[in-house]
């Protein structure tokens, strides 16, 4: 005997109802509100043509939820496929003898003492956001996943679908990126 | 990771950039003890890699707002899902 549906889909209601919901869900994982918008329309058309599957077990904002996953899912390996100008450039020695140990230009420099001691220039704020701003789309969304939004490894996992090690690489090459960036515009001497 | 003791600075740094995050294992936090140790400008790097943190904890903050669409936006966008309910 099938169970009873517990929840029904009330599509004439789900702008209302949900629609905040899930902006606001996907804005903490793709930072952009435009791609935002458009990412939650598309749930509304894919849950449209999916209301078939619906088996009223789940409520109706968690199974809207589920089909956003998959879009946020989408758009990373999207932008984790696309190669160019996104591309790191590399700090260590990437085979010979010298594998694994730092490029001349890339050793980290002196950095000046009294900018290490006074971080609390708003200055500094304004160089570290565009140091954000310039990195590639998928380090800066990981980066921000991890450091702002303090989500949990397993979950940035899970929710962009790569592995904790891949996580890690991600991690490394935009924190190589980020110190660099803040040496040349504002720690060096 | 291998299980090696002595890491190169690729692999140094890789472990010192996860450490900012308390989530390197026991052996990795000694493999990068062991070569900050003996590399010098790893030391540096890891020591600058900690005022990145503290900068990063000092500026970057979670929003408190919730983000919210305009009722335009919500109107356009009802309009669009009425349009494909059959």
């Amino acid at each position: 005997m099938a169970e009873k549906p517990k929840h029904t889909l009330n599509p004439n209601n789900w702008v209302g109802a949900h629609s905040d919901y899930l902006f606001n869900y996907t804005i903490t994982r793709v930072d952009n509100s435009e791609l935002a918008k458009d990412i939650v329309q598309e749930t509304f058309f894919s849950g449209l043509k999916a209301q078939h599957n619906f088996r009223g077990q789940a409520s109706e904002r968690t199974w809207l939820i589920s089909i956003l996953k998959r879009k946020i899912i989408d758009h990373y390996r999207k932008i984790n496929s696309a190669k160019g100008k996104a591309e790191i450039r590399v700090n260590f020695y990437e085979d010979g003898d010298k594998k694994g140990t730092w490029l001349e230009e890339r050793v980290p420099k002196m950095w000046d003492n009294e900018a290490e001691k006074n971080i609390e220039n708003d200055e500094l704020k304004s160089a570290l956001d565009s140091c954000i701003k310039n990195l590639p789309e998928k380090y800066r969304l990981v980066f921000l996943m991890k450091n702002v939004q303090h989500y949990e490894t397993e979950e940035i996992c899970n929710e962009l679908g790569i592995t904790a090690s891949n996580l890690w690489v991600i991690i490394h090459r935009a924190r190589h990126q980020l110190r660099k960036c803040l040496e040349d515009n504002w720690f060096s001497k | 990771m291998s299980n090696k003791f002595f890491i190169n600075c690729d692999e140094a740094t890789a472990i010192c950039n996860k450490n900012q995050y308390k989530e390197a294992s026991f052996w990795e936090k000694l493999k990068l003890g062991i070569h900050i140790f003996i590399c010098k400008k790893c030391r540096q790097y890891s020591k600058q890699n900690i005022i990145l943190t503290e900068v990063c904890n000092k500026h970057l903050h979670k929003g408190e707002d919730e983000h919210k669409l305009s009722e335009k936006e919500k109107e356009v966008l009802q309009t669009e899902v009425v349009k494909r309910i059959k």
